[in-house]
């Protein structure tokens, strides 16, 4: 994987577009937008982030390998699908944000302390455990989030809540023990781990 | 008899005509005023009793001009169609009673309105000969066409499929044009996903095989004169040997000349062999035929940008200011002939807006990024030498930076430039200025050796003249192929800048432009836009003073002076707009259906009543092609107009004659409106200059209206649109209130 951190690419050449092809969920797409700027102005969150989807994709063909996998961009996307749905040229705009900032993680060179990618690194974890998300070990996960200190002034600050969803019936403490799964948990891992080998494959074969 | 005028008056109750006016007082007029023979009244004059009644007065009564007093003369036309007798129109109903409001007020002055066009119409009639004809007109269903390329073979074949002769006169020694030396062409089928074989060898097969098309290599025209029917052209060799032959149309597909790159150092053209132009290219492709294309030193492309709008589209000196609409296509095409051959080249187009005209350009755009071909919106500054290869420096325009690229080959994009032979119009202004005694003008960025294609014995110059950046045509939009010179067409990127495909549809259109021209040429008819037109203008020999005005206004070089330097009209070439008519100082050119009498009469037949009445009487002098239409529309949606207005359609305002005006003041009018078209550069005449030439006349009359003693604002010249549906009656309207304001005119008697 170290190697591919340092790939060399030549401007405005092919080979990071052809990465970007192999590699990232829906990446065969990017060659195709024509730069018509839609999904930029059709993006709600398009003031807040550095480089909006039509950006991306023109760094990507220009060979902004660095600029474009360490970008807190891709991670903004809140998947409200906008983009897709106006997209002219039919691009799955938002797969491809997501399948970006998946592949940027992979690679190790997403932006460490972009909030998205924690919370998504937490909640896959949390979810991939059992096959079913584990609420009150994610909600106490997400406390700590941002260190210890922080974390307790949140937990007290939720306390009352928690209780009253106690009383309720709604969370239950025993989750904290291990927590409820799906049946077959050893199955829903051979799972993953065959999508995870594809994925290395493909991988794999890009590099040669 | 033919000779003896009799006239019928025919006057229709219907749609409500008979309600709001008295019909039978208009009948009354037509008799007493106007002097017509037969004066009938009928419920429903445009069915077929009506209709009828008026045929048997024709073929029985020996009616020979039949006034229609019913509807506009745009209305009805198939109906109130009668073989060898003229015809006028007194327009009751979009001129009367479509556009007064129905009130006891208004009756009267409504009533005047309709005795005034029974009187106009019945008059018009007594100054109108029906249109016989000319009966010189020559029928030769044979087609030169000028040029041996893409765009003149197709024409070539489209025509001779339909059944007449062509002959193809080629400079070069070979047929097949800039498009033969091309490796392959833009797709032109479904799905316009890779490029296709030019095609071109067919095409020259196709001419080679048929026996109604003749090849003339290494030859061009050294002379042509005559008229559409009876063209005459002198086809001489290299060699210098001349044949004669007649021609009934000309089709002129010269085609282009490339833009010379040279005037692009900033690019590198010039400076490295490895910066290219599209042509030079495509001439590399084809040597390489789809074997990997080298550079000049022989080294394989690996990387290659494509510069599009290189020159063009740039209001730079020595660039070119439009789009020559192919290079998008053309490049997408030329980076496809590397990923056809191998995927790993790198291409890059870089575009500041790409545009991809015609069915498939959007498929093929989409073909070449799944190829993999880079598009960068971006403007490039510069191409310099970096080693042994070259960098293109550029503004990537969605990142907003300057950056570059480093290739191996760049591949310039440059324009076509029409091969249009003389600008005549420039041409006559050098000769005006060194009459004047003025120095001659330094010639202004001529990019192309200027050569005559035609040689034309014209006396308005020896080219069809150019529209706009040399193009030859005279409009793009409204009549395509017309050029000024009426049956030769131009076609193909001599007509405007345009890739294969579109020449060949071009080029069908022009063959059956020129079929048309023939066909109607020899029944002596107009063509666009006064189509089958029999009428054609004559001159009074003996009142002429060879002022040359008309020889030198006609809008289509209709008119050659002969040796005595009189006039000498070329029937068949003309378009009846009546600009020569309008231009006699002296008055001796008229139409059969179409003179000075024929309107002049029209309005002294108009009852001006005294200056106490307080009806003041405006004359408006409207185009037939836009202005009067604009006005019955605006009757259909019961717009409202000064019941003092007297409407003449006029062909052209081109052909409004300065007397005209200065009788209509003369005789009391108060105010004179007159509504051409829009002139200028983006003009909507349909003849051309002939409103442009209008306005110039007409900026003169305030010398008239000064000898009068008589206010300025009293004639008014406007360009109307036929969409001005609000705006002609307003102005009418506008001209009544200014009467108004200033008072009647004191020449009521």
């Amino acid at each position: 994987m170290s190697t591919m951190n340092q790939a060399k690419v030549e401007k405005y050449r092919n080979d990071f577009l052809k990465e970007v092809t192999a590699n990232v969920e829906e990446g065969e797409w990017v060659k195709m937008c024509m730069q018509c700027g839609v999904c930029a102005g059709s993006c709600p969150f398009g003031p807040y982030w550095e480089h909006p989807p039509q950006e991306i994709f023109m760094m990507i063909r220009a060979g902004k390998r660095e600029e474009v996998l360490t970008s807190t961009s891709m991670w903004m996307c809140t998947s409200c699908y906008n983009c897709i749905a106006r997209c002219p040229r039919e691009l799955p705009i938002t797969h491809i944000m997501h399948g970006l900032a998946h592949y940027a993680d992979r690679l190790g060179l997403a932006p460490k302390n972009q909030p998205t990618r924690k919370f998504a690194n937490l909640f896959w974890n949390n979810l991939t455990k059992k096959g079913r998300a584990n609420e009150l070990k994610l909600g106490i996960a997400l406390y700590f989030m941002n260190g210890f200190i922080e974390g307790i002034k949140t937990a007290l600050k939720m306390q009352k809540m928690g209780l009253n969803m106690f009383k309720t019936k709604r969370l239950s403490p025993m989750e904290l023990l291990g927590g409820h799964g799906i049946k077959d948990t050893g199955g829903l891992h051979a799972i993953l781990k065959k999508a995870r080998e594809i994925e290395l494959a493909n991988a794999e074969k890009f590099n040669g | 008899m033919a000779d003896e005028i009799k006239i019928g008056a025919y006057i229709c109750q219907g749609c409500g005509i008979g309600d709001r006016v008295d019909t039978a007082q208009l009948a009354q007029v037509a008799q007493r005023d106007a002097k017509a023979s037969i004066v009938r009244e009928h419920a429903f004059l445009c069915n077929a009793e009506g209709v009828k009644m008026i045929q048997d007065d024709i073929d029985n009564e020996g009616v020979n001009r039949v006034a229609i007093c019913a509807c506009s003369r745009r209305a009805k036309t198939e109906a109130f169609n009668f073989e060898g007798v003229a015809i006028t129109r007194g327009n009751l109903r979009e001129g009367v009673i479509w556009i007064r409001p129905d009130t006891d007020e208004a009756r009267e002055t409504t009533q005047d309105m309709a005795d005034d066009y029974v009187r106009m119409a019945v008059t018009e009639a007594k100054y109108m000969t029906p249109p016989k004809g000319d009966d010189n007109t020559k029928y030769t269903p044979k087609v030169l066409i000028v040029g041996g390329g893409v765009s003149g073979m197709t024409a070539a074949v489209e025509a001779a499929k339909a059944g007449y002769q062509c002959t193809i006169v080629e400079k070069s020694g070979a047929l097949g044009g800039a498009a033969a030396k091309a490796w392959k062409r833009i797709p032109q089928h479904a799905p316009y996903a890779d490029p296709e074989d030019t095609g071109v060898a067919e095409l020259i097969k196709a001419v080679e095989e048929s026996d109604k098309i003749t090849v003339h290599l290494n030859s061009h025209l050294t002379k042509t004169s005559g008229a559409p029917g009876r063209f005459s052209a002198d086809i001489t060799t290299e060699s210098g040997s001349t044949t004669t032959e007649n021609f009934g149309a000309i089709v002129q597909a010269s085609g282009y000349f490339e833009y010379d790159a040279r005037q692009l150092p900033e690019l590198g053209y010039g400076k490295s062999a490895n910066v290219v132009t599209q042509a030079e290219l495509d001439a590399m492709a084809k040597e390489a035929d789809g074997g990997p294309i080298k550079t000049k030193d022989g080294k394989e492309v690996n990387s290659v940008a494509f510069i599009q709008c290189a020159g063009q589209r740039s209001e730079k000196e020595g660039h070119l200011p439009y789009c020559s609409g192919h290079c998008c296509l053309t490049s997408i095409k030329q980076a496809m002939y590397f990923k056809d051959q191998n995927p790993d080249i790198d291409t890059n187009v870089i575009y500041t807006d790409l545009r991809t005209p015609g069915a498939g350009g959007e498929d093929f755009y989409r073909s070449g990024q799944q190829k993999g071909i880079t598009f960068t919106k971006g403007a490039v500054s510069e191409v310099v030498a970096s080693g042994d290869a070259l960098e293109v420096k550029f503004k990537d325009l969605i990142l907003d930076e300057d950056t570059s690229e480093k290739v191996d080959l760049v591949v310039l994009a440059t324009g076509q430039v029409p091969n249009s032979g003389v600008d005549i119009e420039a041409m006559a202004a050098v000769v005006e200025g060194e009459e004047d005694g003025a120095e001659p003008e330094e010639p202004t960025a001529v990019q192309v050796p200027v050569e005559s294609i035609l040689n034309l014995t014209y006396r308005q110059g020896p080219d069809v003249p150019h529209l706009k950046y040399g193009f030859n045509d005279s409009h793009f939009i409204c009549f395509p192929y017309e050029t000024r010179r009426t049956g030769i067409y131009t076609t193909g990127p001599v007509r405007r800048p345009m890739d294969m495909q579109q020449a060949i549809e071009d080029a069908t259109g022009a063959a059956m432009k020129a079929i048309q021209a023939i066909e109607n040429a020899a029944k002596g008819r107009a063509a666009h836009p006064r189509s089958g037109d029999l009428s054609f203008p004559s001159f009074r020999r003996e009142g002429c003073t060879q002022c040359k005005r008309c020889t030198v206004e006609c809008p289509f070089g209709a008119i050659d002076e002969d040796e005595e330097r009189y006039p000498q009209f070329n029937e068949e070439r003309c378009r009846r707009c009546g600009t020569c008519m309008g231009a006699c100082p002296v008055r001796v050119i008229s139409f059969e259906n179409y003179s000075v009498d024929s309107v002049g009469q029209q309005l002294k037949i108009v009852d001006i009543p005294d200056e106490f009445e307080e009806k003041p009487r405006i004359l408006a002098l409207a185009c037939e092609n836009d202005a009067y239409p604009a006005l019955d529309m605006a009757a259909m949606n019961k717009v409202e107009y000064s019941a003092f207005v007297r409407v003449i359609p006029v062909r052209c305002l081109g052909s409004v004659n300065l007397i005209w005006i200065t009788d209509a003041l003369n005789s009391g009018y108060d105010g004179v409106v007159m509504m051409g078209c829009q002139k200028g550069e983006n003009y909507q005449c349909h003849f051309v200059r002939g409103s442009e030439i209008a306005h110039v006349r007409m900026s003169k009359v305030d010398d008239t209206l000064q000898s009068l003693s008589l206010e300025p604002e009293r004639v008014s010249v406007h360009e109307v649109a036929i969409t001005d549906i609000e705006r002609a009656p307003a102005l009418i309207n506008e001209m009544a209130e200014t009467i108004e304001k200033i008072g009647m005119s004191p020449f009521k008697f």
